[in-house]
């Protein structure tokens, strides 16, 4: 158990290209922290660093205080596991788990050893492989492995590099939701990479949104959602994702190329004196004007337009409005989209209808647009104008707490159950018996096939799948 | 279905059976040859004829008349060769860990050059060598063949290792110093048991090409001190020089064959393809 601080990290290689710039994170002890973001951002380069494999370039490395920048991996006492899982080929599932221990030489018996190994095997599932080899295993069997040459050892922290991206759909789900109760049940400290956003919303205490090298915000995934601090945590975050519309400002009207919104005061406000301003809109804001319910009403906005198709998609369905930005809006949209790995530019909008709506393609439609959570983006910084700071602490204090709770939980569980086994080992627990509560929904969502490109043609790659 | 598989099979077995009596005959015809006796080796037969297949011909080369000459050229072929192949081993192992995982200016020049090198013919280099090897002292000496072995040996090592050594997912070695382990270590133990097949194989073509020589072994040697079987046995001689040694010459490249198909069968096991399969996901 440890908290992790990177203290303004610099990662340079030899042509000086900064990897990773000056990004600092403060990891509480117990904590779950994903590093997410677009490929190339520098998120597992970051992970490499903590762990030793990469040098630090500049900045500070405390783990648990001590600055560990210039020792060896094997001296951070810290587990990696790998996304292509680096089992040893030509040793058996048992010698895999128990490579960590073997190698901390006098440190534990042969008993010992035999006991720990036995215990992570039960904890993962993989008591009756354990003598086999990893070639023998299917991709999760290989993934619990992998995971398992982790827990074997008390270490420190766990870091994860894109642990699940090589299996399928709804074995992540499944593998997800393990990680997520193991951390609790373990209460270790872990840093977490992936590029899926559906794995950093669901995991994390804590999402890091890297891009080009740089930290661009770190928060709770609700405070991410919800109180996104620029265009591209905004479009980042979210599947399918927000869509981003040019507007000009007038009053407290918007004028937008889908129709003109009326939009609450203090947001006007925030946005007074620019010209032009990104309007950022979930999907989920919108909804069919004739099934919202009067008093409602008023929290929003009605505006005209003209779907070019649905997706019905049995809970809720989307629509697809087609817009025309002016040439320079069309110029920053595109860069946004290159900004997040996409390369389909189709300015459009998604819209979340209820299951129930009638609106169907190529006829003209009233839709709703809840205006008191859409957000104003400064068309050139990028930076969120109507961002409330203060909502969105909250949301992550609240998230904090959320964490100690379930830490508690979760241990005091374990050890109610563990008395009478001695030691702090990971045991059976909850492991098998939550995995089916939560992953089918998840791995369903994430297969959905055909899932709408968000916003302005900028969701794709980063969502699951 | 059936009937094409079952087509198929019996096409198969033709064709091997066809390769294997194209590549076996000689070999056989070479056995049977050693158990003539002089006066049988012009009958014309295959097999030695009725009742006169004699050992005749092992008992000279390996205790008779040209025992000298053999067993010292044994002793030779064997001793060079190993040193041949541990040098060249061992030199191409350290290269083609570099190339394969360094990224350091030059590296295609290294394998260019020695790509180059394996395909200059041998027969130009002799004379000069020869020549070369007088002055300094090397001629007639093992140092005077290990050398020129390398050259021959060195190239398809290093190519043949950097091509293996790739194919290594060098995460298992950041894994093991993850997992706690020295450099050292990481790369003792799980580096080297998958590299391991690799260089055994290496070795063995390494030592075929050593131990299959003639050019340099004739060219570059004059007495017993360093001369190899494959030129020892153009100095065969037979009983009277009206008699062809052609039944000692038979004898002795079934001999020198042997270490050949011994080393094969004793390191078969080793070489096992695909042991790397299942470290990482392919």
């Amino acid at each position: 158990m440890a908290s992790i601080t990177l203290n303004h990290l610099v990662k340079k290689y030899g042509d000086g290209f900064p990897a990773v710039n000056d990004i600092s994170i403060d990891i509480a002890d117990g904590e779950f922290i994903i590093l997410v973001g677009p490929s190339g951002c520098g998120k597992s380069t970051l992970l490499r660093m903590i762990v030793g494999l990469e040098d630090i370039t500049d900045g500070d490395l405390l783990i648990d205080g001590q600055r560990v920048n210039d020792k060896a991996p094997r001296d951070r006492n810290l587990a990696m596991v790998f996304q292509n899982y680096a089992l040893y080929p030509h040793l058996t599932v048992y010698e895999n788990i128990a490579f960590p221990l073997r190698l901390a030489k006098g440190k534990h018996s042969e008993d010992q050893v035999d006991k720990l190994v036995t215990d992570a095997a039960a904890t993962l599932e993989l008591t009756d492989h354990l003598q086999r080899k990893p070639a023998n295993l299917s991709g999760g069997q290989r993934q619990r492995v992998a995971m398992g040459r982790a827990i074997v050892r008390q270490a420190d922290a766990f870091l994860f590099d894109e642990p699940l991206s090589n299996l399928d759909a709804k074995l992540r789900g499944q593998m997800r939701s393990e990680i997520s109760q193991m951390q609790r049940r373990l209460g270790v400290t872990s840093v977490y990479v992936t590029h899926d956003q559906t794995e950093a919303m669901t995991l994390g205490d804590r999402v890091a949104v890297l891009k080009k090298g740089e930290l661009q915000q770190i928060a709770s995934p609700r405070e991410l959602y919800e109180q996104p601090v620029n265009l591209f945590v905004a479009g980042f975050i979210g599947s399918p994702s927000m869509n981003f519309l040019p507007a000009t400002i007038e009053g407290n009207t918007l004028q937008t190329a889908i129709g003109d919104l009326q939009i609450p005061e203090a947001k006007a406000q925030k946005a007074a004196g620019k010209k032009v301003v990104l309007v950022g809109v979930r999907p989920e804001f919108f909804e069919d004007a004739k099934l919202v319910e009067d008093h409602k009403q008023s929290n929003g906005s009605t505006f005209t337009a003209t779907l070019t198709h649905t997706e019905w998609l049995g809970n809720e369905q989307y629509g697809y409005i087609n817009f025309d930005p002016a040439p320079e809006m069309r110029e920053l949209l595109n860069s946004l989209a290159r900004d997040m790995d996409a390369d389909e530019l189709r300015p459009q909008v998604v819209v979340t209808l209820d299951a129930a709506s009638r609106i169907r393609g190529g006829r003209e439609a009233e839709i709703w647009l809840d205006t008191r959570k859409l957000h104003l983006f400064d068309a050139e910084t990028g930076e969120n104008l109507t961002r409330d700071a203060e909502a969105g602490a909250e949301l992550t204090r609240e998230a904090n707490q959320e964490r100690a709770e379930e830490i508690a939980t979760a241990q005091g569980t374990d050890a109610n159950r563990d008395s009478g086994m001695g030691g702090g080992t990971p045991q059976h627990a909850g492991a098998s018996a939550a995995s089916p509560a939560a992953s089918p929904d998840a791995a369903g969502r994430d297969d959905a096939a055909g899932r709408p490109v968000g916003g302005t043609g900028t969701g794709g790659k980063h969502a699951a799948g | 279905m059936t009937n094409t598989s079952t087509k198929n099979k019996v096409l198969w077995a033709v064709a091997t059976v066809l390769v294997l009596v194209y590549a076996l005959f000689p070999v056989i015809s070479i056995l049977a040859t050693s158990f003539k006796s002089p006066s049988d080796l012009t009958s014309g037969k295959f097999l030695p004829s009725g009742g006169t297949a004699t050992t005749d011909n092992y008992e000279q080369i390996l205790v008779g008349d040209a025992q000298g000459l053999f067993l010292s050229a044994l002793r030779n072929s064997i001793g060079i060769s190993v040193i041949a192949t541990f040098i060249a081993v061992v030199l191409a192992t350290l290269c083609a860990y570099a190339i394969a995982r360094l990224d350091f200016p030059g590296k295609k020049l290294v394998l260019t050059t020695a790509l180059a090198v394996s395909i200059f013919p041998v027969i130009s280099i002799v004379t000069p060598l020869f020549n070369l090897w007088r002055t300094i002292g090397l001629y007639d000496t093992w140092l005077g063949l290990i050398i020129p072995y390398l050259s021959l040996t060195l190239p398809i090592s290093i190519w043949t290792l950097a091509a293996f050594f790739r194919q290594i997912p060098w995460e298992l070695e950041q894994a093991a110093q993850v997992d706690g382990a020295t450099t050292w270590q990481a790369f003792r133990k799980a580096i080297v048991p998958l590299a391991a097949p690799g260089v055994f194989t290496t070795a063995i073509i390494a030592f075929f090409i050593a131990w299959n020589d003639f050019v340099y072994g004739i060219s570059l040697t004059s007495t017993e001190a360093a001369r190899p079987v494959p030129a020892a046995l153009a100095f065969f001689t037979g009983a009277s020089q009206f008699e062809a040694p052609t039944g000692a010459i038979s004898a002795a490249a079934i001999i020198v064959t042997i270490p050949i198909v011994l080393l094969v069968l004793l390191f078969q096991r080793q070489i096992v393809s695909g042991l790397t399969s299942g470290a990482v996901k392919g």
